[in-house]
């Protein structure tokens, strides 16, 4: 009598054989994370709107390691404003509204002119959201949603300016595929503080702001516009800067922020 | 427990230890313990996928084409690691965000295929099962110790909890900011491989060659 294992074996190297093992395998483990990504889908966006909230209350300075994120989040006025004009838009409920959703629909955005699209940014809803906070009746912080791409691809981020409309509260990222140990420098505490205080625009309302190479150093005229930036990650922060000149100008929030200087649109 | 089992289960944890004995899966022992919270789920994440990586491929290894097994052993390693990517993402989404792609990289992870191809595609499937978490253990203890090293004297914590308050916060310790950076994994693991050499003589491997001292004339 043969050995059956053996047996078994020999004929396991037949072409036909391998085919079917292989399709198989394929079949068993194509299910398996095909059904673990469907399964797990929901807690994942859940999970990634919790995240998006937490990193607006981390730039708007209401973050509370204690506290309930969803419950901190009702303080957070949230704006519908639409791009072109720099006027809030009232008939857009901004607790549905997804800028990133519209952004693929045709009606509801616009192509950005390839002479401008320094960010890739590609399409854009016509409209942002805007996050607001107050303090005492009057607006401390005005939270603006910023995207471009980096390296890899796409970073996305929130943008703090105080009262002003031209002096940088904070920043964030909550999404980036940038180099993990290099070009993730975008989501450490030390660099986000470096941005604090730092201006946009000059005097003649030039927008200045730049993620620069190396250190920005004591006697740089422009200190106050500059961040340092990381050498083996420069494309991360022309990045940075690229989504900062794209969102500041005319074609981003350029409209909104004047609006807001001049009083109007408070 | 019979000897075999046990032997597979406990084997790798000291005298047959996938990172100090066999120097594999440095890579991600660097990248991933500079805290002890992001460690412990990449060791559980590592031994998971060990594991049911060698159950799945001792389970068809009598069926499986010897042409096909290295390909068939990543298909199915790869699949185990996005699923638990993925319940990563779901379940401990800060933790995910912090290991980044590290966890994807188990797939690359000599330790896995390393054990699928020369344990399990030999040995029965509950045997391969025990295998696969005692080298998940052995990487765990290497890795724990790692980034309690570095997460205590590197920040004065344990899984973010205060043991040596900083001098910045008014306490003593001055942090050691080496430890927060990659290199200093390497310095710890190479003393962990010193001690346990010391510890356990007959890992020490044979030298390759030995320089010969040669006389003059001889060179001529």
């Amino acid at each position: 009598m043969s050995d059956p294992v053996k047996d078994m074996g020999a004929k396991t190297e037949t072409i036909a054989r391998t085919l079917l093992v292989a399709f198989l395998v394929s079949l068993v483990c194509s299910s398996l994370v095909a059904s673990a990504a469907v399964l797990l889908k929901p807690r994942q966006v859940a999970n990634a709107l919790l995240d998006m909230r937490r990193n607006i209350l981390a730039v708007a300075g209401l973050l509370d390691p204690e506290g309930d994120v969803n419950e901190l989040y009702e303080s957070i006025e949230s704006h519908v404003v639409d791009l072109e004009t720099g006027a809030y838009v009232e008939d857009i409920d901004p607790g549905t509204f997804d800028p990133l959703e519209a952004a693929k629909d045709p009606e509801r955005s616009v192509a950005v002119p390839a002479g401008i699209d320094v960010a890739r940014v590609g399409r854009r809803a016509k409209q942002a959201l805007v996050y607001l906070v107050r303090q005492d009746g009057e607006v401390s912080r005005i939270i603006l949603p910023v995207s471009g791409y980096g390296l890899w691809s796409t970073m996305y981020g929130f943008l703090a300016l105080k009262a002003d409309g031209n002096t940088v509260a904070d920043i964030t990222f909550y999404a980036h595929g940038e180099t993990p140990g290099l070009g993730d420098f975008i989501v450490k505490p030390a660099w986000r503080a470096l941005w604090r205080d730092k201006r946009l625009f000059d005097e003649s309302g030039d927008l200045k702001i730049e993620v620069i190479k190396g250190r920005v150093l004591a006697h740089d005229p422009l200190a106050d516009y500059h961040v340092d930036g990381v050498s083996g990650a420069t494309l991360t922060g022309n990045g940075v800067t690229k989504m900062m000149q794209y969102w500041l100008g005319d074609h981003g929030y350029g409209p909104y922020l004047r609006n807001l200087q001049r009083g109007e649109s408070p | 427990m019979s000897s075999a089992a046990k032997r597979a289960l406990l084997d790798p944890v000291v005298d047959n230890n996938p990172v100090t004995l066999h120097v594999l899966g440095i890579c991600s022992a660097l990248a991933v313990t500079t805290s002890l919270l992001p460690s412990l789920y990449m060791c559980l994440a590592l031994t998971v996928v060990a594991a049911l990586a060698n159950a799945a491929v001792s389970t068809i290894r009598h069926v499986l084409p010897s042409s096909i097994r290295i390909i068939v052993q990543m298909t199915i390693i790869a699949s185990l690691v996005i699923v638990v990517d993925e319940s990563l993402q779901a379940f401990a989404f800060e933790t995910s965000r912090e290991l980044s792609v590290f966890v994807g990289l188990i797939i690359t992870n000599c330790i896995v295929l390393g054990r699928t191809e020369s344990f399990a595609s030999k040995n029965p499937v509950g045997l391969s099962f025990l295998d696969g978490i005692g080298n998940g253990l052995g990487y765990s203890v290497i890795l724990i110790l790692v980034a309690s090293t570095r997460e205590l004297l590197g920040a004065g914590t344990l899984l973010g909890y205060t043991i040596l308050p900083n001098v910045a916060d008014g306490g003593w310790y001055s942090p050691n900011g080496m430890m927060l950076l990659p290199p200093s994994a390497f310095f710890i693991i190479g003393l962990i491989i010193w001690a346990v050499r010391s510890w356990k003589v007959e890992q020490v491997e044979k030298p390759d060659f030995r320089i010969h001292e040669v006389h003059r004339t001889e060179a001529l």
